[in-house]
């Protein structure tokens, strides 16, 4: 766990060797990784099959770009991307599409006195 | 090709012959396993090392397809650390949006669990904030951190004292006595934080205190796992061995002192931890060629008896990271393409 200090280290990880959070679809492979503990391949295939691409796609900036706007679950251009779906409206989405459950959904839902459904 | 352009684990600029390089590999896997007891890296791997340090760009990266997530340790800390400005929510935002991090970590300054137990109710409102308005899965890090439970900070007698006094006894149980004090405090912190709707809780630097320090954390993850099955539990390690500051310890049957990263994924994983994360230590006196190599041994070795994702630290001063402040990314791209490509890892 771990890439070490922002302007020392974790950019030239990010660059060398990361997925590229939420630029593609490394949020969606980290929280298969995180709550569910696949492993990379697994999760990575997980994620593609969800989002009904390859998993070479899930790297690609331009192509996940698409597909995150299309699901709208989550940009990083949120002002290129007026009504996209944002922060907590985002992790709903994602649940929903990567069938799993989110912690801080269920504590929304739980918190608005179950007035949303899954 | 005669000369190589190479870092010392102290980050220092290094030329090497071919021949050097060589043979800095072949001792740096040799030394993982003369002391891990594991497999040495197999020929085509050493090659593919040697590879990665010839070639003269001062940048090199994983192929396509072979990208792995990154998770930040005490993310919230490391910008406060250089002096920007932000409130931890726009830290975290600032690493989403900015810095293309997979996974995030929200944190206290102080990073220990014991100091932020009296705090919680603080750190509370802050994450529930943060969770509102991020996307990618957050952690909320802190340390067992031993340590704190010494006099004249915490309750109990300090084994650092009694041990040159030759009272192993008392050391001992002083050390058992922190024990659980700590799990108490790692069990209550990780609730607290978990119920506010974390995704997960990474214990960093786990082992920093010996053995009894990776003892509380794995009867924390235990009960946190009985109590919340799908808590994500992230346990990453101090150092690459667990010192026998106690020496008698054990989990599950299993002598924890002097274990490796390969027995240790293994207790991490029928404790409930679902991330790893191995720490080998750089060597300053020596090459990062050789560092690397030898970290690579151990975290493949980890990898290889692992059901769960493998993070390995590779932040300064492990992974074969040069002990600096900050690392050159010559250094810095080769230890990672090298751990990930060939330690076959989940995650850094």
């Amino acid at each position: 766990m771990g890439v070490g200090d922002p302007a020392g280290m974790a950019n030239a990880h990010c660059v060398a060797s990361g997925m590229g959070g939420m630029r593609t679809a490394g949020d969606l492979v980290g929280r298969m990784q995180i709550s569910q503990g696949m492993r990379i391949r697994e999760a990575k295939e997980y994620v593609a099959s969800k989002l009904k691409v390859s998993v070479s796609d899930l790297v690609d900036p331009v192509v996940m770009n698409e597909v995150r706007d299309d699901l709208d679950i989550g940009m990083v251009s949120t002002s290129l991307f007026p009504g996209s779906a944002k922060g907590i409206e985002a992790k709903f989405r994602i649940a929903k599409l990567l069938d799993m459950e989110i912690n801080c959904v269920n504590r929304f839902r739980d918190k608005i006195g179950g007035i949303l459904k899954a | 090709m005669g000369k190589v352009y190479a870092r010392m684990g102290d980050g220092s600029l290094v030329e090497l012959s071919e021949g050097e390089l060589r043979r800095d590999l072949e001792e740096g896997t040799g030394d993982a396993v003369e002391r891990g007891k594991i497999p040495v890296l197999s020929e085509d791997e050493l090659s593919y090392l040697f590879d990665i340090y010839s070639i003269p760009y001062r940048f090199v990266s994983v192929e396509m397809g072979n990208e792995v997530i990154l998770s930040y340790d005490a993310a919230t800390l490391k910008i406060r650390r250089v002096g920007v400005l932000t409130h931890r929510i726009q830290s975290l935002q600032i690493y989403e949006k900015l810095l293309g991090a997979d996974t995030v970590e929200f944190d206290h300054v102080d990073y220990s669990f014991k100091p932020v137990k009296p705090i919680v109710s603080y750190e509370r409102a802050d994450v529930e904030q943060a969770l509102l308005m991020t996307t990618i899965p957050m952690f909320y890090g802190a340390m067992p951190n031993l340590g704190t439970y010494t006099q004249p900070d915490g309750p109990c007698l300090n084994p650092m004292e009694l041990l040159p006094q030759g009272k192993i006894s008392e050391a001992r149980a002083a050390q058992e006595e922190m024990v659980e004090y700590a799990v108490d405090d790692m069990v209550y912190v990780g609730s607290m934080m978990y119920e506010s709707g974390l995704d997960g809780i990474n214990f960093d630097t786990t082992g920093a205190a010996g053995d009894a320090d990776f003892l509380a954390t794995l009867r924390a993850v235990e009960t946190l796992r009985k109590k919340y099955p799908k808590m994500g539990i992230e346990v990453g390690m101090a150092g690459e061995f667990v010192l026998g500051m106690h020496g008698g310890l054990t989990y599950d049957g299993v002598r924890l002192a002097g274990l490796y990263p390969h027995k240790q994924v293994e207790l991490a994983m029928k404790a409930g931890a679902t991330v790893f994360g191995p720490a080998i230590n750089t060597n300053t006196d020596k090459s990062c060629p050789w560092n690397v190599a030898r970290a690579v041994t151990f975290a493949k070795a980890c990898s290889e008896k692992s059901r769960i994702p493998v993070h390995a630290n590779m932040g300064m001063g492990v992974g074969g990271t040069p002990v600096v402040d900050q690392p050159p990314v010559d250094a810095v791209s080769r230890a990672s393409k090298a751990m990930v490509e060939i330690a076959r890892l989940d995650g850094l």
